[in-house]
């Protein structure tokens, strides 16, 4: 599969998050794809709602097993040292703060770090799955998305629009252009990516932010 | 008085009209496909189905919702189902979305006789509408009801004609707490074995929570996204 820069620019940096040794909680969609390119020299174990920590790779064609799913009803292995429990142990793993990290796919986010990711009013609603849990219970709260929606819109505002899955609940925002941080003293610009430079993100971005030291000294270098 | 039943008739004979069910199974995996097979032929209306997903179409809860015998839904995520979409819309599908950790431990605390708990899921959001809220050490938290059953019907890979049950891989998933929380269980398995043939030690399920065992003679086990790597 062939992605578009946007994507791998957002992967590609999204990946740098998972640290050796952590438990790692990964969205349906868009943040699925980090799991292969997570380096092998890092031990991580994947943790799926559905009752798995230390998801393997997909299986080989005629491996497969129905008893064997990832949180997107994907066929997946188990790797070595890996163990199954049940939804309301995995939500305690979860909303016990067992999870050092969740990477999660976004449609807005705000300056204050609330997340909107479920539903569109008027269109119907499929449910919340995990994600509200998710939110609320992960030590880092990691969003991946693009930074404007298809009618070139900033889905990075200073109020969500959408319902929320969560208030003031993110730690760091990965879009195709800029990495954020949201801290006491408010949304932090702390890094620009590959295409993109500090006036196309203002122009881009809808929220307030403050830029962080670091970014000034490469936009002067 | 023996757990045993040989016909999936029988087993949801004790199903009625109106009842809350709690049904096991992620998806398509873990599901008591043979059990649902034959609630959808028995009929049986007017059901408040509990359970993470719908199933699809024409498969697992989806055969019931074909059916028109769910009148309300209490679910976490629901997208994979075009009959629900169309019952919804129209009015004769009452929904009642849950966050699915939420929702997994409502059923765990119907089980463990918890009336009720507070959790930060969902504050903030439309689920938190008309819930009591209350703060502890900073953090504040809504208050969420337990969920119990009239009947529960679950999946495991074995059981023992007392009802002690293993389940494999992630085909556990809801169903140890589905078990525990309904009033009425039945557990669908694949082996059924003699008491003594699982050691007590690998037990998931104690037998105490089944009250009617019934082995399928096929299971489909239909993979909703097959995802294969190449060699």
């Amino acid at each position: 599969m062939r992605m578009s820069n946007a994507r791998e620019n957002i992967i590609s940096r999204a990946v740098q998050e998972v640290e050796d040794g952590m438990n790692v909680n990964l969205g349906i969609g868009m943040p699925t794809l980090i799991a292969d390119r997570i380096p092998a020299t890092k031990s991580v174990f994947l943790h799926s709602e559905n009752g798995l920590l230390g998801i393997g790779h997909y299986p080989l064609a005629g491996e497969e097993d129905a008893d064997l799913i990832n949180a997107g009803k994907e066929t997946v292995t188990a790797k070595k040292g890996a163990s199954c429990f049940d939804n309301a142990e995995s939500f305690g793993m979860i909303r016990g703060g067992h999870i050092d990290l969740a990477i999660l796919g976004g449609m807005e986010v705000s300056e204050t770090g609330d997340l909107a990711n479920w539903m569109i009013p008027g269109k119907m609603v499929k449910g919340m799955g995990g994600a509200m849990d998710i939110v609320q219970g992960a030590k880092k709260v990691v969003i991946i998305m693009n930074h404007v929606n298809k009618q070139g819109q900033s889905k990075v505002k200073s109020r969500c629009e959408l319902p929320l899955t969560g208030s003031n609940v993110v730690d760091r925002l990965i879009t195709d252009m800029a990495v954020f941080d949201f801290t006491d003293k408010g949304m932090v610009l702390k890094e620009i990516l590959p295409g993109a430079d500090l006036e196309s993100v203002r122009a881009h971005t809808e929220a307030s932010f403050q830029v962080d030291k670091a970014v000034y000294l490469k936009e002067e270098a | 008085m023996s757990k045993v039943t040989t016909s999936f008739e029988e087993s949801v004979r004790s199903i009625k009209d109106g009842d809350t069910v709690i049904v096991g199974g992620f998806g398509l995996s873990g599901i008591p496909e043979n059990t649902i097979k034959a609630l959808a032929e028995q009929g049986t209306k007017n059901l408040t189905v509990v359970s993470n997903n719908c199933g699809v179409d024409d498969w697992g809860l989806g055969l019931l919702l074909q059916n028109k015998q769910i009148k309300k839904m209490i679910a976490s995520y629901v997208g994979e189902n075009k009959t629900f979409e169309a019952q919804y819309l129209s009015g004769e599908l009452e929904v009642e979305l849950v966050p699915q950790g939420t929702l997994a431990e409502r059923i765990r605390a119907g089980g463990a006789g918890i009336r009720g708990f507070y959790t930060p899921t969902g504050v903030g959001t439309p689920i938190a509408e008309g819930k009591e809220h209350k703060e502890f050490n900073g953090k504040m938290c809504l208050l969420e009801e337990a969920i119990t059953g009239d009947v529960a019907l679950v999946k495991a890979w074995k059981g023992d004609t007392f009802g002690n049950l293993v389940y494999r891989y992630t085909a556990r998933n809801f169903n140890p707490i589905a078990a525990a929380a309904g009033q009425h269980t039945i557990a669908e398995v694949e082996e059924l074995v003699e008491p003594g043939d699982i050691d007590p030690n690998y037990v998931h399920t104690p037998g105490i929570y089944v009250q009617n065992i019934i082995k399928g003679e096929a299971f489909e086990k239909r993979i909703e996204k097959l995802t294969v790597r190449q060699a």
